[in-house]
């Protein structure tokens, strides 16, 4: 299936959960993901399973005004 | 010239928000600063009571850029303040707000919800319902608004503990554009106000201190400067200056003058 982590869209097996997707694109820590503009907590990256056409965000800490 | 000695930290007179106390009421911005070193000697200088982050995509030519950010975070051990810098809506501030509450552990965040990308003026009316939603989220709120009087009022009314209003569009550095309503905003409001955005030289920060606004934050005016670990310096000697005077009671000026020196005795002096 196809998903779309940061503006880039993947080609990701089925069933696939935000620590699949993570590992994949070598997400490296602190990071911090939403889905469809919703935030998802750490404690839940193993269990949520994306779908078709999902917008994923994975973001890091930067500098600020 | 020797560099001058860094701001001791200030606990007699302590900015409180939220019912935290920060040793200092300079709240210093990290961004454009010429170097990762510069930036670590310029908060080293100038001890702010909190320093302002923000996130950015992951694989981004900035989030690469800011690889080693994460490391002097740690290292400095500044409370910071996560803020939502270019959130257009309000379900990306809060989205971004939550995002950053994990990622740098604190619930204070910066609320920035941007209404207009040319002058970077927050979005006024939609700032309130934003802010409230924050708050019953758990959030201490800092909303980065205008000047204006109500809003400002209707922050509170939602539970902002304080409300940081502009002096001048973000990264301007024209200083307080409007001391009237600023003026008024401290007469008429009782919780701490800090001064946002549009600062350019120490004197426009010891200035609203002096009206009474209990702390500012700015960036630029120190990151931009030909040496900013100098006047980051600057900056904090400005908020102390300005906040003694305020504390100290200012004359009233007068139209007239009025000699300093003693009149009586004057030689020379004939009646005439």
């Amino acid at each position: 299936m196809r998903v779309i982590v940061n503006q880039i869209t993947r080609e990701v097996p089925d069933n696939s959960s935000i620590d699949d997707v993570l590992l994949l694109i070598d997400a490296k820590p602190p990071y911090a993901v939403a889905i469809n503009y919703e935030f998802v907590p750490k404690t839940r990256h193993a269990e949520e399973v994306l779908h078709e056409g999902d917008e994923m965000e994975v973001i890091a800490p930067v500098t600020g005004g | 010239m020797s560099a001058p000695l860094p701001i001791p930290l200030n606990t007699a007179d302590p900015l409180v928000l939220y019912g935290e106390t920060f040793a200092s009421r300079l709240l210093l911005g990290t961004s454009r600063y010429p170097s990762p070193q510069v930036l670590e000697n310029a908060i080293k200088q100038s001890n702010p009571g909190m320093i302002t982050v923000s996130l950015r995509r992951q694989g981004t030519s900035t989030a690469e850029a800011h690889s080693g950010f994460w490391d002097l975070l740690k290292k400095m051990a500044v409370p910071v303040l996560p803020n939502t810098a270019g959130c257009h809506r309000p379900q990306e501030v809060i989205t971004t707000a939550q995002m950053a509450r994990e990622v740098f552990e604190t619930n204070w965040i910066k609320l920035e919800l941007i209404g207009d990308d040319y002058t970077l003026q927050p979005d006024t009316l939609r700032l309130v319902s934003t802010a409230e939603t924050l708050i019953k989220d758990g959030f201490k709120v800092l909303p980065y608004c205008t000047e204006d009087l109500i809003l400002c009022q209707r922050l509170v009314d939602v539970g902002c503990q304080a409300v940081m209003p502009w002096a001048a569009p973000i990264g301007t550095g024209q200083g307080p554009l409007n001391p009237y309503a600023l003026k008024l905003l401290r007469d008429r409001l009782k919780v701490p106000l800090l001064v946002d955005a549009g600062l350019g030289l120490p004197s426009h920060a010891c200035t609203v201190m002096e009206w009474g606004f209990d702390g500012v934050l700015l960036n630029t005016a120190v990151a931009l400067a030909d040496d900013p670990v100098a006047m980051a310096n600057a900056f904090a000697m400005a908020v102390d200056a300005g906040r003694t005077a305020y504390l100290s009671g200012a004359m009233k000026a007068q139209q007239s003058a009025q000699a300093s020196t003693p009149l009586v005795g004057t030689p020379f002096w004939h009646q005439s």
